[in-house]
């Protein structure tokens, strides 16, 4: 889960970072009343979770309360990068003499952890990787051993702070570090880290994600969701316990196993290209187990999309027997009747593995006038993309 | 032969006393599994289905000999779980947990790592089979014989489509490597083992977006694999930015597309397919050639 910059700092205050406190408002009227209450030259920020903010007018400085209101006023609603802003943060300018960047990530390829810095910041990390490789150091983390103080000055001195700064730079590496850690993040990064007039270094801005398999013991992690940003179709699939991903398309797709369920939209896109460009509605990974609740609550959040025009669920009996799954479609067609809604749209569904023959037969002989039985992946992708084509 | 478990392999059951624990030891025993042993905390003495349960996996493989671990604990138990069969020396864990935080997964990997006499498989995958010699995991025991072909893959429900697709033609080991960021067994450390295996004579590898595993996999081919690769990568039409089902699939940027892996892998002569159909064809075609 990204976290707004707000809510990262939040976090890097709560483990003693030094960064710069704000206020989040909704409305412009708000965002005056905050700059007034703040006092001085306010910085207004878009709370999106996106990067390319500034250059998408989504960060201005005001310098008095009418003009934060009116800069708020602007950047409430605009859409950067396809996100809505809802909320800005009110924070007082700073001076900055130098602007530096510092991250933790997780490194999947070394199967570690990797901190990054450099005293180059500001710019898009990415491009500076490109443009000035050298600039950026990288350093491996050990994930028993972590950022001692001694690999805080590894990093710090491989990035070349200058030595005035540097022990303020090894501390602010530990305590970011134990905003990674304790808090289970899969993304610590800070960008832009600046020194202010005085010679004090803090973050302005900061970039979290947390790793949602560690909800369980990071029960205060719940109050960060924004449900307000989740597309109404995903939130109720959320609420199901379901893994959906609303995506563009017409033809709805259920499946059991996350790879098959990639592979099925890929199949279904591929098929589609000689029905007029139908593509996939969206992602929907029922898992080995697809009982009929579990199958009827699929099938009522796709059903439940407007741009649905044909469903294609696709499963192999692996774990669970194709009868069994058979079953669960049949009760699931009935339950749906029972909720009072009519299913108007085809289903198609390709049985294989475990008892394959057992489930066609069981829905052959249910006699449900909206389901289609093919017996290859192939062949009912393309089935289905041609019934969502009509 | 097969790679990393064989007729030989004795196995046991971390995490035995539980619902999917008990379920998955039966249908791994059903398909010729070894099972001698178990491992619940609290519930040493007890057996399941005549298997006996041990406090510890160090009493467990005492007692028995046991030299792979399938991992079946709960996500906030499975590290403990892993590093206790570390400590024991197991030289083989299978890690079939889904929903494990990663910073557990980095530290258990770290710590097999530095034994250096452990093989992780996992975390979140199926396991693996040697059909007809031994099942270590949920992959299901029928659905393929055993047969010549070599069989790596990041998703679980594309490994049995493909076991499907190939059954007449048979496997000589399918291995499900997980799909989460940090795994313990890569494409490339199969792609090795199928290599040096002399039951093997050609390899499917499965992948799926996200990451750069599939690249440094088809950069190890080139230099290092002479037997037939046949490739597949799941997510071509995966939009940026959402994590699909898999912690670890997720295209970010120009990061992980599905694009660059099949280009990787054919630009060192890997046939990608393009369903997992295609893919059984083209495997089927290099095998009537062999």
């Amino acid at each position: 889960m990204d976290l707004y910059e707000y809510q990262a700092k939040d976090l890097f205050a709560k483990h003693g970072v030094p960064t710069q406190s704000g206020i989040v408002v909704t409305t412009a009227a708000a965002a005056r009343d905050a700059a007034e209450k703040i006092g001085t030259t306010v910085v207004v920020k878009a709370q999106v979770k996106t990067g390319g903010r500034g250059k998408a007018g989504g960060v201005k400085l005001a310098e008095t309360p009418d003009e934060a209101q009116e800069k708020a006023e602007a950047i409430l609603g605009l859409d950067i990068k396809g996100h809505i802003v809802h909320q800005v943060l009110i924070t007082e300018a700073s001076d900055i003499v130098e602007e530096y960047y510092v991250s933790f990530l997780l490194d999947r390829a070394n199967r570690t952890y990797l901190a990054m810095a450099s005293v180059e910041g500001g710019m898009e990390i990415e491009q500076l990787a490109v443009e000035r490789p050298d600039a950026l150091a990288k350093i491996a983390v050990d994930a028993i051993e972590g950022v001692t103080a001694a690999k805080a000055a590894e990093i710090s001195d491989a990035a070349g702070f200058a030595p005035e700064i540097r022990d303020q730079i090894i501390d602010i590496l530990q305590k970011l570090w134990v905003v990674f850690i304790k808090e289970d993040a899969t993304l610590v990064e800070v960008n832009p880290l600046v020194k202010d007039p005085s010679g004090k270094v803090l973050a302005l801005d900061g970039k979290v994600s947390l790793d949602e398999n560690a909800d369980f013991r990071h029960p205060d992690h719940e109050a960060l969701v924004d449900n307000s940003a989740i597309d109404p179709l995903e939130l109720a699939a959320k609420e199901k316990g379901l893994n959906y991903v609303k995506l563009d398309g017409e033809v709805g797709i259920i499946g059991n196993g996350a790879g098959l369920v990639m592979s099925t939209l890929d199949v279904v896109a591929y098929a589609g290209e000689e029905f007029g460009g139908v593509t996939p509605a969206n992602f929907l990974d029922i898992g080995g187990g697809a009982s009929a609740q579990v199958m009827a609550d699929g099938l009522e959040i796709i059903l439940g999309d407007p741009s649905v025009k044909s469903v294609f669920v696709n499963v192999f009996g692996g774990i669970t027997a194709c009868d069994a799954v058979a079953n669960g479609i049949v009760q699931a067609i009935a339950l749906i009747a029972e909720h009072g809604h009519a299913i108007d749209k085809p289903l198609v569904v390709r049985l294989d593995g475990n008892n394959a023959d057992l489930g066609r037969k069981i829905l052959t002989d249910a006699n449900l006038s909206v389901v289609i039985l093919e017996d290859t992946m192939d062949g009912a992708a393309r089935r289905a993309a041609q019934l969502a084509a009509k | 032969m097969a790679i990393f478990i064989t007729e030989n392999s004795k196995v046991l059951v971390q995490g035995i006393t539980g619902g999917e624990g008990t379920k998955h030891t039966r249908r791994m025993v059903e398909s010729g599994t070894n099972i001698v042993a178990g491992v619940t905390p609290g519930k040493g003495g007890q057996e399941v289905d005549g298997i006996p349960v041990f406090n510890s996996v160090g009493d467990a493989v005492a007692a028995t000999g046991a030299d792979v671990s399938v991992v079946f604990v709960p996500p906030r138990f499975t590290k403990g779980a892993v590093i206790e069969a570390v400590d024991a020396g197991v030289p083989l864990v299978v890690v079939i947990t889904e929903g494990v935080p990663v910073a557990d997964t980095a530290e258990f990997f770290q710590y097999a790592q530095n034994a250096g006499t452990t093989r992780v498989i996992g975390p979140n995958c199926p396991g693996l089979i040697s059909p007809g010699k031994s099942n270590a995991g949920i992959i299901p025991g029928d659905i393929t014989k055993a047969g010549r072909i070599g069989l790596v893959s990041k998703s679980g429900t594309l490994t049995y489509q493909m076991m499907y697709e190939l059954r007449d033609l048979g496997f000589s080991s399918a291995v499900g490597i997980g799909g989460d960021p940090i795994i313990g067994t890569t494409h490339i450390d199969a792609l090795r083992a199928f290599q040096d295996d002399p039951e093997t004579d050609a390899i499917v590898m499965i992948g799926e977006i996200g990451g750069d595993a599939e690249e440094r996999a088809a950069a190890f081919i080139k230099d290092n694999v002479t037997k037939p690769v046949v490739g597949y990568v799941a997510g071509f039409t995966a939009p940026e930015g959402k994590t699909m089902g898999h912690a670890g699939a997720i295209v970010s940027g120009s990061s992980g597309t599905a694009q660059a892996k099949q280009e990787a892998l054919e630009a060192v002569g890997v046939r990608v397919g393009k369903t997992p159909s295609e893919t059984a064809r083209i495997m089927r075609e290099i095998v009537e050639k062999l």
